[in-house]
């Protein structure tokens, strides 16, 4: 990402906004298998992805001859698979009210990074144009 | 990666749970769907779904659909009623009826039809979000 002046206005927004969208493609992929059997629900640590999305090098050193370099992404989030309150027979393990709390507040939060981002946006609108 | 992601994989849901309610439908409408011998008599059929890794959506673990990976035949054999007065009994007197539970299908189509409805919600909180970053800055 081109690190100019209007990026760096943007702030962390749309690395959020990136990443909520990943993460919304997780949870409508859990909603559209609820009934598949031996489906496995999968989930992202925001956190921990948000951390390794804005780390602007992240690197492990080789400190010790056996250590292997690190050539990983850290771009790409972790993905995980949620720890079931209760299995279903058939091996699946989408909880469907706890999918629909977490879309919602995925999309809740998206809707709040935009609203930031407009208003970064309508700053620096204003700020171009001189006007009060 | 965008919102539209999110719009095709619930889109295969809406498509493998429409297949779910027609093997449904047949169902309850053959319920009473008489016949001469136990092999001709219809059997209660339901789509088993798959998680698929679309090629269309690129290598991307997070992009997971749903399919339909087969039509099965659920349900015991046909049960076989003594009914010499029919007109399809064999020369013993026996007609046989499918083995279908009507009150399974009911609660089967109950679940396929929360699930679109699911799906359905998903896909317009999607457009919401997508229009609303559309007229991001305006």
């Amino acid at each position: 990402m081109a690190a100019n002046g209007i990026d760096k206005a943007l702030g962390i927004s749309p690395q959020v906004l990136a990443l909520r969208m990943k993460r919304m493609n997780l949870l409508t992929a859990n909603i559209a298998n609820a009934d598949t059997p031996n489906y496995k629900a999968r989930d992202i640590d925001f956190r921990a992805a948000m951390a390794s999305a804005t780390a602007s090098q992240a690197r492990l050193d080789a400190t010790k001859p056996g250590h292997i370099a690190f050539s990983g992404s850290t771009e790409q989030p972790q993905v995980q698979y949620r720890r079931p309150l209760q299995e279903s027979t058939n091996g699946n393990t989408v909880d469907a009210q706890l999918e629909h709390a977490a879309f919602m507040e995925n999309a809740m939060r998206y809707q709040a990074s935009i609203q930031l981002l407009d208003n970064r946006i309508n700053g620096i609108k204003k700020a171009i144009k001189g006007e009060p | 990666m965008s919102l539209f992601d999110a719009m095709d994989i619930a889109g295969t849901s809406l498509s493998a749970q429409t297949v779910r309610l027609n093997s449904i439908a047949s169902n309850m409408a053959n319920a009473n769907t008489v016949s001469s011998t136990p092999e001709d008599t219809f059997r209660a059929r339901t789509p088993l779904f798959k998680a698929v890794l679309e090629a269309q959506f690129g290598d991307d673990a997070s992009k997971m659909g749903v399919q339909v990976d087969r039509i099965e035949e659920v349900g015991g054999e046909p049960r076989a009623e003594f009914n010499p007065g029919h007109p399809l009994a064999d020369e013993e007197g026996y007609i046989y009826r499918p083995n279908i539970d009507v009150a399974t299908e009911m609660v089967n189509m109950m679940q396929a039809s929360r699930s679109f409805q699911n799906s359905i919600e998903a896909i317009n909180t999607a457009k919401q979000l997508a229009m609303r970053t559309l007229t991001l800055g305006k």
